[in-house]
């Protein structure tokens, strides 16, 4: 437990794209703090050039995203308290994506993902102040859209985590759950089944549930968006009725 | 000539927040290609931060609502001081702006019947705050930004690349508007993470930046709130208005300090919360202004009834406006009657079950859980004001959002006037849809004229691009001089945001004194001098120590413009509060202060010395006028104003 003022040595990873290093900084951390409040305070008095992606400093905007002691966390939302006085303090850029430097990583791979999911599609006809959803109908989807893209589950998933090779081809589960939430979205009209499938690479997904873990906004991402898709991508493709009717109807034609 | 990489577009909007996105996207769909430049990564920006709700006179949840009443409580919030044509359009439009939401995806809390939902808030006569539990910000820039895709995507399905028409330039800071021949011919900025220049060039500019919190040490505003809107507009020549309006909002943390300042909605009082000082006493009772008597329950079982029963009751003062109950705060906490930490409690845990308070508040259940080691549904919190938003801004012209240089436009907080000298909350979100999307019309409009007309485009010229490099560059030439001509090392630029945070969080905070802003003003005139020393160290990319030193040319100079405003306005209203001048003045309610770059004395283009004059705001349209009860009014204006009400009011 940090005490009411403790100096602590806190490792930070320096570098770019080419080369870098872990860099031990004796720094004070004081009652209440977060990891994100040590850091600032290296870069106040000993990095001033320290390379930190940061905005809100309040676990609204999912900008601090790093890895403490190989856990994919925000840095404002990680308390100095719950390392003990042995715990070392590692702290490296997100594993998954590029570094740019220090602990700033290049994300575009989760903006060039966003676009290829297709957007919500409203009701023809459905005119502004017309639209009426149940709470309960809105609250599936609702859990999704808690999502601050902070990145972390893209960033724990296996599936891409040491595997560029698959980045192509997987959208990762912050985009599967976007695709859930307007699967869900009681009044979107677009049938989003097939391209979960083929297109952004649901298969990929064996359910570990790393991404739920992670999560800062307690989502649960795999029980409520990654499996109701997979049974719905299941009930379309392998029912026995469903492949034994459309095995007829294709001998017809 | 600096070598620098170039961009064209017929619209930059500069700041990717809920104004921002807005405009950006009426551009877009009116046929125009549109750059948006922000500060921080694409969906971060400060809107997220927002909590309570979007004020929109939809009636879904009290059918008396009206755009009438809305305006009413709007210009009651400002304290009569506001643009009153804003507040109008404002009051309007806002539900239409709603409602687009839902058909861009928005899945806002619903009513028994299926509609939007709307809560209680501080100031609002009813119901009024379309929300999604505690996180109504993040669902409005995510639907904004989820939009901009959508548009993106059919961009791409016609020209087969997404970014023909609106493409997002994020990390990227814009540090200088160009100007020719007084009218604005684009931008000048770097990429935060490579340090690499770049020029944007474009006939219409929408600075929608967002406020100045961080010039203030106790702030609920995140880095990127560093008056930048604000200062390009004034070095580009165009003004500021009502600077010295300054929102504290009653309710931030106060401990752990390290997260001071982090705001916890207006949302647990309009859904139940009452604040009370370590006496346990529900203090606001004591706290009702004359203006406001006989709008507010006095006795808490009225206050009680009234979640019930809106007709019978009146609301409780808990949901004064917010410039009432911060002020109420400090006043407890000077008189000893703090909490442990310096602040008051504000309690729900005796006032709704547990989870109904986490279904309501999730994220401020969450964040005192994390950050606090309280739990709100047990124990309740601690809360003090922080510094919330600026209500001044720049000039613009109420219907189009332009400024007075041709070509630029400006909307959401970094405008002013809308709110007058205080903003009711959930009416930032609204105002931020309402007048982004009209910047985005004046924008395109500006554009279409400009080529019907057969204009030529303002150009951009390569001495302002190799003047706005040099000045960018500065800090890293006296790094490689070393030591200066005096042989001091030069000035930590964290050190001197420490002091500038310092002198406005103590000398023009919450309440004001002649004597503290003169002092407030000399030591500004002291960082101004340091700052011209600021050294920063290692390279060019993604160096945040180099970023700061040029966000404080920025924060200095609204700073300057804050304090002038404050010194000069010698009455209390709304965010402005002088212990000298503790009441309202009727005589200074129809006089705004404008903020202007000085052209006399010496140049300084690090950080432009600024002015204020006073200037007449336009007397209210009579249909306007004559929405309000002339007793109401008497309040607020002087005996010859009122000689323009219906009822006529004794010359």
């Amino acid at each position: 437990m940090t005490g009411p003022s403790d100096s602590r040595v806190v490792r930070v990873w320096r570098g770019d794209a080419d080369d870098g290093e872990l860099v031990d900084f004796q720094v004070e951390a004081h009652e209440g703090e977060v990891v994100l409040d040590v850091l600032h305070r290296i870069q106040a008095t000993q990095a001033p050039d320290l390379a930190i992606r940061w905005n809100c400093k309040a676990g609204k905007c999912g900008s601090c995203s790093a890895e403490i002691n190989g856990r994919p966390r925000l840095l404002c939302m990680t308390r100095m308290s719950v390392f003990t006085q042995y715990d070392e303090i590692v702290i490296t850029p997100l594993r998954t994506f590029p570094v740019i430097r220090d602990l700033v990583t290049d994300v575009s791979f989760n903006y060039t993902k966003a676009r290829e999911i297709p957007a919500f599609v409203p009701p023809p006809g459905l005119g502004p102040g017309e639209y009426r959803m149940a709470q309960a109908d809105v609250e599936r989807s609702q859990e999704f859209r808690k999502c601050i893209e902070c990145f972390l589950c893209q960033d724990v998933c296996h599936v891409v985590r040491d595997h560029e090779e698959n980045k192509s081809a997987f959208a990762g589960p912050r985009h599967l759950m976007r695709v859930a939430e307007l699967e869900m979205h009681p009044l979107d009209t677009a049938d989003r089944v097939p391209a979960v499938q083929d297109q952004h690479g649901l298969g990929l997904c064996n359910i570990t549930k790393c991404c739920t873990e992670v999560c800062p906004e307690g989502i649960k991402i795999t029980d409520n968006a990654l499996i109701p898709m997979k049974e719905r991508v299941a009930d379309r493709r392998y029912d026995p009725l469903v492949w034994l009717g459309r095995t007829i109807s294709r001998r017809r034609d | 000539m600096t070598d620098t990489e170039r961009h064209e577009a017929d619209v930059l909007v500069i700041g990717a927040g809920g104004a921002g996105l807005r405009a950006a996207i009426e551009a877009r769909e009116r046929g125009l290609r549109v750059a948006i430049v922000c500060k921080s990564l694409f969906g971060k920006a400060h809107t997220v931060m927002a909590e309570g709700g979007c004020a929109a006179a939809m009636g879904n949840v009290a059918e008396k609502d009206s755009w009438q009443v809305h305006f009413r409580d709007t210009m009651r919030g400002g304290k009569f001081l506001n643009s009153w044509r804003m507040a109008e359009l404002h009051a309007q439009e806002a539900p239409d702006r709603v409602w687009e939401l839902e058909t861009w995806g928005a899945l806002f809390d619903r009513t028994a019947d299926g509609r939007i939902h709307q809560r209680n808030f501080g100031g609002h006569t009813y119901p009024r705050l379309a929300h999604v539990g505690d996180r109504t910000g993040l669902e409005l820039i995510r639907t904004l930004q989820q939009r901009i895709v959508a548009l993106q995507q059919a961009d791409h399905a016609e020209t087969g690349d997404h970014e023909s028409r609106l493409r997002v330039f994020a990390e990227c800071t814009v540090t200088e508007l160009l100007t020719d021949g007084g009218a604005v011919a684009g931008a000048f900025g770097y990429w935060r993470e490579s340090g690499r220049f770049v020029v944007f060039t474009a006939p219409a500019v929408v600075l929608a930046t967002g406020g100045i919190g961080k010039s203030f040490q106790v702030t609920s505003n995140s880095w990127e709130y560093t008056g930048d809107g604000q200062a390009l507009a004034l070095r580009a020549g165009a003004d500021l208005v009502d600077m010295e309006f300054v929102q504290f909002h009653p309710t931030g943390m106060v401990w752990p300090p390290s997260v001071k300042g982090i705001l916890v909605t207006e949302g647990v009082r309009g859904d139940g919360g009452v604040l009370r000082n370590s006496r346990g006493e529900r203090f606001m009772f004591g706290y009702v202004p004359d203006v406001f008597k006989g709008q507010y329950a006095q006795t808490e079982d009225e206050a009680d009834r009234w979640y019930d029963d809106q007709d019978a009751n009146r609301r409780t003062p808990d949901l004064l406006p917010r410039d009432e109950v911060a002020r109420a705060i400090n006043t407890e906490v000077k008189e000893g009657r703090g909490s442990k930490h310096g602040g008051v409690l504000l309690d729900i845990a005796s006032r709704l079950p547990a989870e109904e308070i986490k279904r309501r508040l999730p994220s401020m259940y969450h964040q005192f859980k994390e950050l606090a080691d309280v739990d709100i549904t047990a124990e309740p919190m601690e809360v003090g004001p922080t510094c919330h938003y600026v209500m001044g801004g720049i000039d613009v012209d109420p219907d189009t959002g332009a400024t007075a240089v041709p070509g630029l436009f400006a909307a959401g907080e970094c405008a002013g006037g809308m709110h007058g000298s205080n903003r009711l909350g959930g009416n930032s979100l609204s105002d931020l849809l309402v007048f982004g999307r009209r910047a985005g019309i004046g924008a395109a409009d500006h554009v279409g004229g400009l080529a019907a007309r057969g204009g030529r485009r303002p150009a951009v010229h390569d001495e302002d691009v190799d003047a706005a490099a040099e000045l960018a560059l500065a800090p890293f030439a006296r790094a490689a001089g070393g030591v200066d001509e005096d042989g001091a090392a030069g000035e930590n630029p964290y050190a001197l945001h420490a002091d500038l945070q310092r002198t406005m969080n103590d000398l023009v905070g919450i309440i004001r004194t002649e004597a503290e802003m003169t002092a407030a003003l000399d030591r500004l005139a002291g960082l101004r001098a340091r700052l011209r020393d600021v050294v920063v160290e290692g390279h060019r990319q993604y160096n945040p120590g180099w970023h700061l030193a040029l966000d404080l040319r920025n924060m200095l100079m609204v700073g300057e413009a804050v304090a002038s405003s404050a010194l000069r306005r010698t009455e209390s209203r709304g965010g402005h509060t002088r212990d000298d001048y503790p009441t309202l003045d009727a005589r200074w309610r129809h006089r705004v202060l404008v903020t202007h770059t000085r052209t006399d004395g010496p140049a300084d283009p690090v950080v432009p010395r600024v002015a204020v004059d006073v200037a007449e705001r336009d007397p209210m349209r009579p249909d306007l006028f004559a929405l309000f009860e002339l007793e109401e009014l008497e309040k607020y204006y002087t005996p010859a104003e009122l000689t323009a009400h219906p009822e006529g009011g004794t010359p």
